[in-house]
């Protein structure tokens, strides 16, 4: 027989931890419930003993759940996390998922939304560790995606990989239109669908949403895994070597495939593993710019962890020279420079292809 | 249904919003003009706002001198321009429905 879960509840209303405590004691999985009035407590008992998830109010004096979710996540990576709250308001269920919470729900005001409380968090209970799309437990994306044509849903998927967001619209269990970065339709649905893993949630139908896709799903998803197939199947192709600087040529790894791009102009990659480990490309003084490279990005973290502006994505800057892009991943640090002749359009298209080629 | 206004009550709280507006602040880091509302506190704009000053002189000790920096959280997008005395800095709360502009 497994264990028991253990779930901790974190609000600063003492009779409404007990009333959740009474409700969720009645879960089939029967989890351990512990309770916290304040983010100092909650935090305490979090270091004390392993958790399965931990429930947290928002609004809180001194220290909000937001903040508390933030340090939650720093501390606890692996830790479920959920809000459930009463503030109706789409900033703080953004910026609660952009810290990185499973789920966001609001206090429940009906029988019906009470039993949808308990499903979601006895889901989230359940929810194996590992890979796949976190949201649906052993489905990969096509999965998803037949689930919801096969009910005749309208809906609209978000899938987040890495730094990459995609989304795809459903409706009335058809594919009508996808769109990943500047790649729409047919051409989007096929890079989504390349994704190994990611989060992905679903979000209302967009009712307004012009049709771009007009085939059935089964034949999108069959000749999409026909692509996918070939792709894998076939041969990168080679660029022109003779052309490239010493560093680039005949490199197979992604800092040389980042240095081919059109327009680079020098590449930084620092690893979080080591400090001192850097490979860098087209850089004069490669110390000095690591060195800066780092401190901005620590920088703008803590500020973005000050603010609880979410995960910082990225860092562009334009200069008198050239335009700069920062990014951050699990700590690994890259900097990319582009000449500044090159088209905005151009500039744009290729560091999306660098941040994903990074990323993946 | 007393029981169930008992379980949505609000507590009285209060959680900070992440303001749409701009400011504007000399190279010492003092606030001359800003549109963001008042209940967003100044001493997380004066943050934001050396944050921002401390980064555009790093850039210049670095060889790097810079003009403009857009700066994407997931929730937030920040956006700041060298003055020859001092910033600006624009703030816009990023959502769901918003579609992130890059480079």
């Amino acid at each position: 027989m497994s264990p028991r879960p253990k779930l901790l509840l974190l609000d600063d209303q003492p009779d409404d931890l007990t009333m959740y405590r009474k409700l969720l004691s009645r879960l089939p999985s029967q989890p351990e419930i512990y309770t916290a009035t304040t983010g100092a407590r909650a935090l305490r008992l979090l270091e004390s003993e392993p958790f399965s998830l931990l429930i947290s109010d928002l609004r809180m004096p001194k220290m909000d759940g937001l903040q508390v979710l933030t340090i939650v996540k720093r501390r606890f990576a692996h830790l479920r996390t959920a809000v459930l709250t009463s503030v109706v308001d789409e900033q703080f269920r953004t910026r609660a998922y952009a810290i990185g919470v499973d789920l966001f729900l609001e206090k429940p005001a009906t029988s019906q939304e009470i039993a949808f409380l308990l499903d979601c968090i006895e889901g989230l209970l359940d929810r194996e560790e590992g890979g796949g799309f976190r949201g649906v437990q052993s489905k990969n994306l096509v999965d998803i995606i037949q689930l919801e044509c096969l009910s005749r849903s309208s809906s609209t998927l978000r899938i987040v990989q890495g730094l990459a967001e995609g989304r795809i619209w459903i409706r009335d269990g058809d594919i009508i239109d996808a769109e990943t970065g500047d790649l729409a339709a047919e051409t989007a649905f096929r890079r989504i669908l390349s994704w190994k893993s990611g989060n992905f949630e679903v979000l209302p139908a967009d009712e307004a949403r012009a049709r771009t896709i007009q085939g059935s799903y089964q034949g999108l998803l069959l000749e999409t895994a026909h692509a996918l197939d070939e792709a894998q199947a076939r041969e990168d192709p080679v660029a022109d070597r003779a052309e490239l600087p010493p560093e680039a040529r005949g490199v197979r790894s992604p800092l040389g495939e980042i240095a081919r791009m059109d327009g680079v102009e020098f590449v930084l990659a620092a690893t979080a593993k080591d400090k001192q480990e850097c490979k860098v490309w087209g850089v004069e003084n490669p110390e000095q710019m690591v060195s800066w490279m780092r401190e901005t990005l620590h920088r703008f973290r803590a500020l973005g962890e000050s603010l609880e502006a979410g995960q910082l994505n990225r860092i562009d800057s334009l200069g008198f020279e050239r335009e700069m892009v920062l990014a951050e991943r699990g700590g690994d640090a890259l900097c990319v420079g582009f000449h500044k002749t090159l088209e905005r359009e151009t500039l744009r298209r290729n560091m999306k292809t660098i941040l994903a080629t990074w990323a993946s | 249904m007393g029981l169930l206004s008992f379980l949505t009550r609000s507590t009285s709280a209060n959680l900070l919003r992440l303001p749409h507006g701009s400011f504007t602040m000399d190279r010492e880091g003092r606030i001359i003009a800003s549109t963001l509302p008042q209940s967003f506190p100044q001493d997380r704009a004066r943050e934001i706002g050396r944050t921002f000053l401390s980064f555009f002189r790093s850039a210049q000790a670095a060889n790097l001198p810079l003009l403009e920096v857009v700066v994407d959280y997931a929730a937030l997008r920040l956006k700041a321009r060298a003055l020859r005395a001092g910033a600006i800095v624009f703030l816009t709360p990023q959502s769901h429905g918003s579609k992130a502009r890059s480079c």
